[in-house]
């Protein structure tokens, strides 16, 4: 469905232009076995609990989402009002998969799951993100988190 | 997306993600994405459907276990089940709700504000309903009740400017999160009925049957004149790019030519 031919023309030149970073160095960590792994997962949804400061456009910082939280609490602040929200608002899995990773750990497909997981806004640079996204990282370590399933929306 | 994996591997954390826009994936090459030819918004693919969404996770973790680094771009074999089954059924669905017929002029004497109450009124058995089987909502950003959103939105139409309901945030920023709230309770309660639908689908019948929709194109060119009397950005960025999405706008204009 996202295959960009198949976007209408407006939709399609934005979405292959959009400017993408170039980095110089190509990090690559390899981790434990899966059966090992302690796994969180990061969104780009805007995903948010109802009491959170929102995420607000341009905003390179993150809201945390507890793993154990009622799907009833979280709500999406993301900005953008080009991609479907239906699906979330039927099933949040479609978005944050938990139910599904947590499957996952209770059948030893991998070890566990972190006890938070984390939100940005997507539609925004990068580059205004790395020292959230750095930090971040300190916490999921802090949690020992080893591995980490990022998803755009 | 890529270059929040960047960070996190650079910071000895392994990643592996979902990548919709592939051009985009094969320009900030991250460690390791898994393409999925999947609607935007929908990046595992399936709401309510756990053995594809699991197939989805499986694949993008066993990205992790290549040693083929330090790029790994791999691609889903397969579209979801729920667009093809809406593709299949392209111009069958439709919103199982009976809404009153639109008036012919909505801008006229309060006549938004009536006509959305009354689709309120005839949707809002079905939001419980899906508020009960779903056991939440997404409706919330606003702080706002639905008829308060109905109020909020309308006086703009009315030509007049709002009190700001939320001063931590601009009255910009208030006025998106209540058409966000306004839309889910409508999707909401249209989705509440099983079937297929995608997200097109019900953007279709969302922007194009309801008095709601309507009201959003009306309102428009109303926001992007209070952002230009105004000297404000997100107002203006509201107007034109976050009130109507872009696909709607070229069906409107597809369906006027």
């Amino acid at each position: 469905m996202v295959r960009l031919a198949d976007l209408d023309e407006p939709e399609r030149s934005h979405l292959g232009t959009i400017p993408c970073p170039d980095f110089e160095t190509r990090p690559w960590v390899n981790g434990p076995a899966m059966a090992a792994r302690r796994v969180a997962m990061v969104s780009t949804a805007a995903l948010q609990h109802r009491d959170d400061r929102p995420l607000l456009a341009g905003a390179g910082d993150y809201r945390v989402i507890a793993n154990d939280a009622p799907d009833g609490d979280l709500v999406m602040a993301h900005i953008s009002t080009n991609f479907d929200r239906s699906g979330f608002e039927q099933d949040l899995n479609v978005v944050l998969p938990r139910d599904r990773l947590r499957e996952m750990a209770a059948a030893g497909e991998i070890g566990s799951v972190g006890k938070y997981h984390y939100a940005f806004m997507g539609s925004t640079n990068p580059g205004g993100m790395e020292t959230a996204a750095r930090e971040m990282a300190g916490h999921l370590k802090a949690d020992g988190v080893d591995t980490v399933f990022l998803l755009p929306v | 997306m890529g270059g929040l994996a960047h960070f996190l591997e650079d910071e000895g954390l392994a990643t592996t993600q979902i990548s919709l826009i592939r051009p985009q994936t094969e320009n900030t090459k991250p460690p390791r994405a898994l393409w999925v030819p999947f609607e935007l918004g929908r990046p595992m693919g399936a709401p309510n459907d756990a053995a594809f969404q699991l197939r989805v996770l499986r694949a993008a973790l066993a990205l992790l276990e290549r040693t083929d680094g330090p790029v790994v771009l791999e691609d889903f074999p397969d579209d979801a089940p729920t667009d093809t089954a809406a593709q299949e059924n392209d111009e069958g669905w439709f919103c199982p709700i009976s809404l009153p017929p639109l008036a012919m002029d909505l801008a006229a004497g309060g006549g938004f504000k009536t006509a959305m109450a009354a689709e309120i009124a005839g949707l809002s058995t079905w939001y419980d309903i899906a508020l009960r089987e779903r056991g939440r909502t997404t409706v919330g950003l606003s702080g706002l009740a639905v008829d308060e959103i109905v109020d909020f939105v309308c006086a703009f139409l009315d030509g007049r400017v709002p009190e700001n309901p939320n001063g931590e945030l601009s009255l910009g920023q208030n006025l998106k999160f209540a058409v966000e709230d306004l839309k889910a309770y409508y999707r909401e309660a249209a989705g509440a009925q099983p079937g297929h639908n995608t997200g097109k689908q019900m953007n279709n019948w969302f922007y194009g049957q309801t008095a709601a929709g309507t009201a959003l194109y009306a309102l428009w060119p109303i926001a992007a004149e209070l952002a230009r009397q105004r000297d404000d950005g997100f107002m203006k960025t509201f107007a034109n790019l976050l009130l109507i999405p872009a696909s709607q706008k070229f069906r409107a204009e597809k369906e006027e030519a």
